[in-house]
This record gives structure tokens, C-alpha cells and sequence, in this order.
């Protein structure tokens, strides 16, 4: 995390920019804000002073080409991966950093798991823990992280099992069940946190295609009936057209066109989008 | 025949000692394993250099010295002699606790990483982390390898003979020198090591299998149960 004292001092807390409108037509603070924000590994920059920003309870789709940085920026945004340059701002906090006076410092442990608290992720490959039950896979983080009584998080989790459809399956091992049950649990697990920003990377491509659609039922359920916000790779354009409210095409760590899918689907103005969206249609 | 049943009581009370010795020092061996391999599983470049140098000491010292040292040498530094029970038992876990730190850091480094990620999306503290997904994974590895490491413990606490501890071992060394019986002395000692390790062998074995039905995989069936050829030809379509 390299990251010049300079550039730090730079960014002081931002006010809420104009720049992108939420989904109503009032103009909020940014629930989440990248600036300038620098990834690379050694020498392969995969995002070069990246800036966007969304809006509460907007559901946008990050689609591009492989390689283009997409699941660098939800890694992120997660704190899974180390920020190079610039500040994530979530909910006007600085998420890689914190302030110590004036300045900016990297974030420590703690001030990040405040943070993070309101950010949920579903993994490609569900990542659900084999030593558990699926009930427990729902439980545990609400108890032991959030403080909630067992329970309320039995109580939670039962529901939560309820709306993904596997309300009989919550004494058995994870292991026991079909990838697509296995990926509607990890989605259950990762609400039982209720977090306001839902990460979702490439949720069903680990999925034969059969189970593809009940994962895809759930989240357009949580779609409709949640104003949670989402960010989500995917390759599912359908799915994209109807859940999201903006769809960000990327290509290199650079964002090349934002807008709505009606017009990015519809009408692409890059050449780029439009290969991009021939090339996945053709394969899909 | 007289000479096994007329010397049992005594091959007994050796296979006690040894029984102790071997219990005593898994025991520390254990504790220590899962000190020095989880520090050595850490961020800190601190707590790392603490388990490595733990590690590569006590690896590399001989249980048998080790022993003699503590028996034989510290008395004339603190002025206090340690039961010789107690130094076989520090010496073997010490030594056998340094195996088992590296046992106990390769199984944690081998749970997936997605594992870990999963655990930093749900918020877990650290220790959390480690006590709840990671150790609980880790555990199913670590068994086999602890089992070993047992036998050895066990096989390594004949060296206590040598401090005059009455172990199996000692046992059967007074029993040649009191009836002559070099081969009966030795067999009987034989027989009894073998039966102890058998014993500690279906603990672990036990255990391994109790972890792994934990993480939700199959024991494996005994090979007589699906045998029939065209069974397991229709189980394996109806399962695709
Ligand atoms: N752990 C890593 N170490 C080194 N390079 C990495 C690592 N993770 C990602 N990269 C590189 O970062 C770049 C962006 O990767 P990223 O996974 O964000 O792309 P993506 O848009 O999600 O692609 P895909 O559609 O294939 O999932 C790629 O060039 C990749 O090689
Ligand atoms: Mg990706």
C-alpha cells in the first residue's frame, strides 16, 4: 500500500457528488465511492485512478471483458485485496483508510470490520463452511459477530432458508446438496448479516445450467422486495436487464460505458460494448 | 508359558509407565504443536520468527539429550531435581511438539483461502476466524499425522529406561538379566508395545473418522460393499 502522504492528504471527506443519479430522483450522498482508486499485482496495473460512484439502493451490473478488473473491484470493496492508491468511501467513511485527526492512515483491523459490516459477498464457488450445518452456515456470523441472540439467528435463518427454498434442508451438510442449493444458502448467509451492499461475483457460473435460474429467482426476489444495494458480475444478460437500474462495461480497469441496460443492451455506443455483448451471446 | 504368565504383572506395570510417559508427553506435545503452529500461521512477522525458531530448535535435538539435560544438567543451574518422569515427559513433548507445530501450520495453510475470504465477508474477528472455520478444517488433516506422531512419541519414550524409570523397556532389560531369557524378555516387551500402539492407532483412527463425518465427507466404505460389479455400474449412472 504504497501510497504517498500527498495523495492521501488530497482527499478529505468528499460531499456528495452530483455526478450519477440514484434511483429515485433525488440526489444523495453516494453510498459507496471509488476515487482514484489504484490495483495493481507487481507491475500488471489492473485499476489506473478508478472513479464511480453508486447510489443507495442501486443495483448495477459490472460486466466486461476477462481480465478487465470486475472481481478486483468487489474484492476490494470486500477488503479482501490490499488498495494501492486512492480511497473506497462507504457511506462517507474511507473504507481502506481511517482518520487519525485530519489525516488519512491506513485502516487497522478494527476500524475495518466496522465497515465492512455493512457489506455482504457471494462467491462463484459459494465458499460455504464444510463444518457446519447449513443452519449453523447462517447462524454463526450473526452470533458472533453482530451479537444476536441464537434464537433470533435460528429464527432469522429459518426464514432466510424459507424465501431461497430450502426450509427442509437445514440440519443437513452443506456438502450434501446440489451446487445451486449450496449457492441459494451462501445468498441466505450473506443477508442473515443484513447488510445494506450485497457483492455478488459471478454467482452462477460455477452452476450447471439447469440450476442456474432458482439461484437467479432468488436474487431478482431480493431485488423486488429489498432496497438493498447490489453490484454484480455477471454474464447473465437477461438477468441484468431486469434487476439492474445501471450496467458499468469494463475494459482494462477502465470504465467504458455507464448507463442504463435498456440503452447499454439496446444501443451500445462503444464498439467495445458491442463486441463484448455479440461475444457473450454468441457463447450464452 | 510360566515365564509370561509368572512375569505379567510386572511387563504390566512397565506398559503402565509407559502408558503415562506416552499420555504426559502428547499431551504437552499437543499444546505445543497448537501454539507454534498457529503463530507460525500468522501475519506478524514476529510471531512467525517465534514458532520457526521454536520449530527448528527442538527439532533438532535428540529427545534422549534433551532428557539428560534436564535430568542431569539443570539440577546444577536452578539446584532442584525434576522427577524423572517429569523430564521424559518435558523432553518428549518438547521434542515431539516441534513435529507437531509444523503438522498442525501445514493443515491450517492448507484450508482454502476462500475459506478465510468467507470469514472476512461475515465479519469474523480474527480469533473467530481461526476457532470457528479454519482450526475446525484444519483438524481433519492434522489427525493422521498425530496419530504417527504418538507411535513415534510413544516408541521414543523408551529412552526413559535409561534415567531408571521402570518403563517397558527397563522392564524387560531386568527381566533378561534376572532369568536369562534374552528372547522370552524381549518378545514379551515386543508384544506389549505393539498392543499400546494398536490401541493408540484406533483412537486416532477414530477420531479421524469422527472429523471427517464433521466436514460432511463419507467414510470410506469397506470395499466388499460395492464389490458387485454390475451394482456399481448402475450406481454410478443413476448418480450422473
Ligand atoms: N491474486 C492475483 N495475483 C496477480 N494478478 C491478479 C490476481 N488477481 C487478479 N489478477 C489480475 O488482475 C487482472 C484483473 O483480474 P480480475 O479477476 O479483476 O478480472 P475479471 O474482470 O474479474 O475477469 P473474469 O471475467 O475472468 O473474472 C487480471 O489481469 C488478473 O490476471
Ligand atoms: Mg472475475
Amino acid at each position: 500500500m504504497p501510497q504517498s502522504e500527498q495523495n492521501i492528504q488530497d482527499t478529505i471527506r468528499p460531499d456528495a457528488s452530483p455526478d450519477v443519479p440514484g434511483p429515485g430522483d433525488a440526489v444523495q450522498q453516494p453510498l459507496i465511492r471509488f476515487e482514484k482508486v489504484v490495483k495493481q499485482y507487481g507491475d500488471n496495473v489492473v485499476l489506473r485512478e478508478l472513479d464511480f460512484t453508486v447510489q443507495p439502493g442501486q443495483r448495477v451490473t459490472l460486466i466486461g471483458p476477462s481480465g478487465s478488473g470486475k472481481t478486483t473491484i468487489l474484492r476490494l470493496l470486500m477488503t479482501l485485496e490490499q488498495i494501492d492508491g486512492g480511497v473506497i468511501w462507504v457511506n462517507g467513511d474511507p473504507l481502506s483508510h481511517m482518520y487519525k485527526g485530519d489525516h488519512l492512515v491506513p485502516a487497522n483491523e478494527k476500524y475495518q470490520r466496522a465497515v465492512r459490516k455493512k457489506i455482504g459477498m457471494v462467491f462463484q464457488q459459494f465458499n460455504l463452511f464444510p463444518n457446519m450445518t447449513v443452519r449453523r452456515n447462517i447462524t454463526e456470523a450473526p452470533i458472533h459477530s453482530l451479537g444476536v441472540p441464537r434464537g433470533e439467528a435460528d429464527e432469522r435463518a429459518a426464514e432466510l432458508l424459507d424465501m431461497v427454498g430450502l426450509k427442509e434442508r437445514i440440519d443437513e451438510h452443506p456438502t450434501r446438496l446440489s451446487g445451486g442449493q449450496q449457492q441459494r444458502v451462501a445468498i441466505a448467509r450473506a443477508l442473515a448479516m443484513r447488510p445494506e451492499i450485497l457483492l455478488l461475483d459471478e454467482v452462477t457460473s460455477a452452476l450447471d445450467p439447469e440450476l442456474v435460474a432458482g439461484v437467479l429467482d432468488v436474487l431478482r426476489e431480493i431485488a423486488r422486495t429489498t432496497d438493498i444495494t447490489m453490484l454484480a458480475v455477471t454474464h447473465e444478460m437477461g438477468f441484468a436487464r431486469d434487476v439492474s437500474h445501471r450496467v458499468l462495461m469494463f475494459d482494462h480497469g477502465r470504465i467504458l460505458e455507464d448507463g442504463p441496460p435498456d440503452q447499454i443492451f439496446g444501443e451500445p455506443r462503444e464498439e467495445r460494448t458491442k463486441s463484448f455483448l455479440h461475444a457473450v451471446l454468441e457463447s450464452g | 508359558m510360566t515365564f509370561f504368565t509368572d512375569s505379567l504383572p510386572i511387563y504390566l506395570n512397565g506398559a503402565w509407565y509407559t502408558l503415562m510417559i506416552t499420555v504426559g508427553g502428547c499431551a504437552l506435545a499437543f499444546v505445543i504443536s497448537m501454539i507454534f503452529g498457529i503463530l507460525g500461521t500468522m501475519r506478524s512477522l514476529v510471531a512467525r520468527a517465534i514458532a520457526t525458531v521454536y520449530v527448528e530448535i527442538f527439532r533438532g535435538v535428540a529427545a534422549l539429550v534433551l532428557m539428560f539435560w534436564l535430568f542431569y544438567a539443570m539440577p546444577l543451574l536452578i539446584g532442584y531435581r525434576l522427577e524423572p518422569v517429569v523430564a521424559a515427559i518435558l523432553a518428549l513433548g518438547l521434542n515431539v511438539g516441534a513435529y507437531g507445530a509444523e503438522n498442525v501450520r501445514g493443515a491450517i495453510n492448507a484450508v482454502p483461502r476462500a475459506q478465510y475470504e468467507a470469514t472476512v465477508a461475515l465479519n469474523f474477528e480474527p480469533l473467530q476466524r481461526m476457532r470457528l472455520v479454519i482450526l475446525p478444517q484444519a483438524w481433519a488433516q492434522m489427525l493422521p499425522t498425530f496419530g504417527n506422531l504418538v507411535i513415534e512419541l510413544m516408541k521414543g519414550s523408551a529412552v526413559v529406561s535409561l534415567i531408571a524409570v521402570s518403563d517397558l523397556t527397563f522392564v524387560a532389560q531386568q527381566m533378561r538379566t534376572f532369568t536369562g531369557e534374552t528372547l522370552l524378555a524381549f518378545l514379551a516387551a515386543l508384544i506389549m508395545y505393539f498392543i499400546l500402539a494398536q490401541i493408540f492407532l484406533f483412537l486416532t483412527r477414530m477420531a479421524e473418522r469422527r472429523a471427517n463425518r464433521r466436514l460432511g465427507r463419507l467414510p470410506d466404505r469397506p470395499a466388499k460393499k460395492r464389490a458387485i460389479p454390475s451394482m456399481a455400474g448402475v450406481a454410478r449412472g443413476g448418480e450422473s
